[in-house]
């Protein structure tokens, strides 16, 4: 599957996967952290882009379906979701602060996944790899495509993306692995 | 009487929040431990007097039904009572706990009044 091609599921459309996205991102957010979110309109993306300094928190789903789903976001939100989680406060990027990004992704997609499960059957899903860093893009290597929701966060945009697909099609061309370059 | 607590769970972050939680609740909470899967909670249980244990369920290494499994096999460890936090929530997990002899279950996000809660509700059970 080349670039220009992606693959769009006909089984669990973007505007379904955004739905239970915004629901459980909601929901994590305001009772793990008392904070509010504002969804904004979803994006289809081809991959994982992060400009200056961002965090990317990715989990893998393993099943019937194959794929990924992540949070990524600024360096400066990182701390504040820290801070409000651990009630402590945060000058620079460190263990604690990805570690509370790592786990924030864990809820927001572990949830999303037990809400997809009557459509997409039971999931498995790995413990999350976070990545800090500045400039990286990170893409899946047969192409498929994301399903992004952008959030508005205390005067920031984060954004939840999941990537899904039946496994027998991820299957028939490569397992989707990701893939991470920067500058 | 206080009970001391074992908390079991690889995100650092989540043990921060259960040892702030159980730090400041009313309930006789003793000492607190912290370990980061299984098997590290199987060496803080051998060195330690624990009468709850506050589990993750995924996690390396040894999971958190892994664990709960050996502590029901331990005629020193089964009347310890394990509380699974986790964001696990399909049904079949929350059947294998409870049939494993999980005595609650609290999925991620959680309220500190949940965690009260089933902690009261525990330490009650045990008297």
């Amino acid at each position: 599957m080349h670039e220009g091609c992606p693959i769009a599921s006909p089984y669990f459309p973007p505007a379904e996967i955004a739905a239970l996205v915004i629901e459980n991102t909601e929901k994590v957010f305001s009772v793990m952290l008392g904070m509010n979110v504002a969804p904004q309109p979803m994006q289809v993306q081809m991959s994982v882009e992060a400009d200056g300094n961002s965090i990317v928190s990715i989990l893998g789903f393993a099943g019937a379906w194959s794929g990924a789903g992540c949070v990524s976001c600024s360096s400066e939100l990182a701390r504040k979701i820290a801070a409000s989680m651990l009630m402590a406060e945060y000058d620079s990027v460190d263990d604690d602060v990805l570690d509370a990004i790592g786990e924030i992704t864990n809820m927001v997609i572990g949830n999303f996944k037990d809400a997809a499960a009557p459509m997409l059957g039971h999931l498995g899903l790995s413990t999350p790899t976070v990545i800090f860093g500045r400039n990286f893009r990170a893409r899946n290597l047969n192409g498929q495509i994301w399903t992004a929701v952008p959030f508005e966060c205390d005067g920031e945009i984060f954004e939840v993306k999941v990537c899904l697909v039946p496994t027998n099609e991820a299957s028939s061309t490569t397992q989707p692995s990701l893939v991470v370059s920067g500058s | 009487m206080q009970m001391n607590v074992l908390v079991v769970d690889d995100s650092a972050a989540i043990r921060k929040i259960l040892v702030r939680v159980l730090a400041q609740t009313d309930l006789p909470i003793g000492q607190i431990h912290e370990a980061g899967d299984g098997m590290e909670a199987l060496k803080k249980l051998e060195s330690n007097s624990v009468g709850l244990v506050l589990a993750d369920i995924n996690m390396p290494n040894m999971d958190g039904l892994q664990l709960l499994n050996r502590l029901q096999a331990s005629a020193e460890w089964k009347h310890v009572p394990v509380i699974m936090i986790t964001t696990e929530g399909s049904p079949a997990k929350v059947l294998e706990a409870v049939q494993l002899g999980a005595k609650g279950y609290v999925r991620k996000p959680f309220t500190v009044e949940q965690i009260k809660e089933k902690i009261s509700t525990c330490m009650k059970d045990a008297q």
